[in-house]
């Protein structure tokens, strides 16, 4: 088992380039906090989270699926504000570790084509027992589409869209709270 | 001051462009680089109710002040996930 420092302390330096437009290349805040155009491995992220002391890991995994709003997708093209958005995985780290003291997280998310079936977006959170990896798993999924500079760029079938969800406002409460009681439900 | 504009998904679209310089006179604000952005960009006018801003890569408001090298990205509702 490989030993996983505390997401939320691991600020060290972002490292790696991106490209704005595909993402074409991997940036990281720690291996805890990426985004990435390479496709995801779930058992590598879990791994980043797991430890011994750990007895329960929820893993959510985004997947891009064939259909949305009655239109039949081909694919999505996600594209990221590298730097800031693992800057904000980071920060959503940081304030699960207050209701959820004890759970370890990782955020991945990719960037450019994906195809149907594959992911978009891991998170892996490891705590000694399952309430609080749920909770902190569920929390920051929420988070990341409240807050994280990402977007996606539907192709259906007759054409393509930009998808527009939350307009963001990292200072608000409302919503924060909104994705802890979902958390917690 | 010289600050360099950031703009991601419909705006940077809309834009033709994801980075801009932009000259602007002191003091300055994220609303004094949006102002600018939509002089060269009309396209871009409408899309104010619902952008957010950040400076240096950090969310800010639109009355955040700027500095010269700053970079100040206007970002779109966002749809992570």
């Amino acid at each position: 088992m490989r030993p996983a420092s505390a997401g939320a302390t691991a600020r060290s330096s972002i490292s790696g380039g991106y490209n704005s437009l595909q993402g074409s290349r991997v940036l990281r805040l720690s291996e805890h906090y990426v985004v990435t155009p390479d496709a995801l491995d779930v058992a590598r992220i879990s791994a980043l989270v797991e430890s011994d002391a750990c007895g329960a890991v929820a893993i959510f995994v985004g997947l891009v699926r064939d259909h949305n709003a009655g239109r039949r997708v081909l694919w999505l093209d996600y594209e990221a504000y590298g730097p800031m958005a693992v800057a904000t995985f980071a920060r959503i780290g940081d304030e699960a570790a207050g209701p959820w003291p004890s759970a370890r997280l990782a955020i991945h998310h990719r960037t450019g084509r994906i195809e149907i079936g594959e992911a978009s977006v891991v998170i892996a959170a490891a705590s000694p027992h399952r309430a609080d990896a749920f909770g902190a798993c569920r929390y920051a999924i929420e988070r990341v589409k409240q807050i994280a500079p990402v977007w996606k760029h539907e192709h259906f079938e007759g054409g393509d869209v930009w998808i527009e969800g939350s307009t963001v406002d990292p200072g608000d409460e409302a919503a924060r709270l909104t994705a802890f009681e979902r958390a917690c439900s | 001051m010289l600050v360099t504009i950031r703009l991601f998904a419909r705006l940077r679209e809309l834009a033709g462009t994801g980075e801009l310089r932009q000259e602007l006179a002191s003091p300055a604000s994220a609303k004094t680089a949006w102002d600018a952005l939509i002089a060269s960009h009309p396209s871009l006018a409408d899309y104010e109710r619902g952008t957010s801003c950040a400076v240096n890569e950090e969310y800010a408001r639109w009355s955040t002040a700027l500095k010269d090298g700053d970079e100040v990205a206007f970002l779109p509702p966002v749809s992570g996930g």
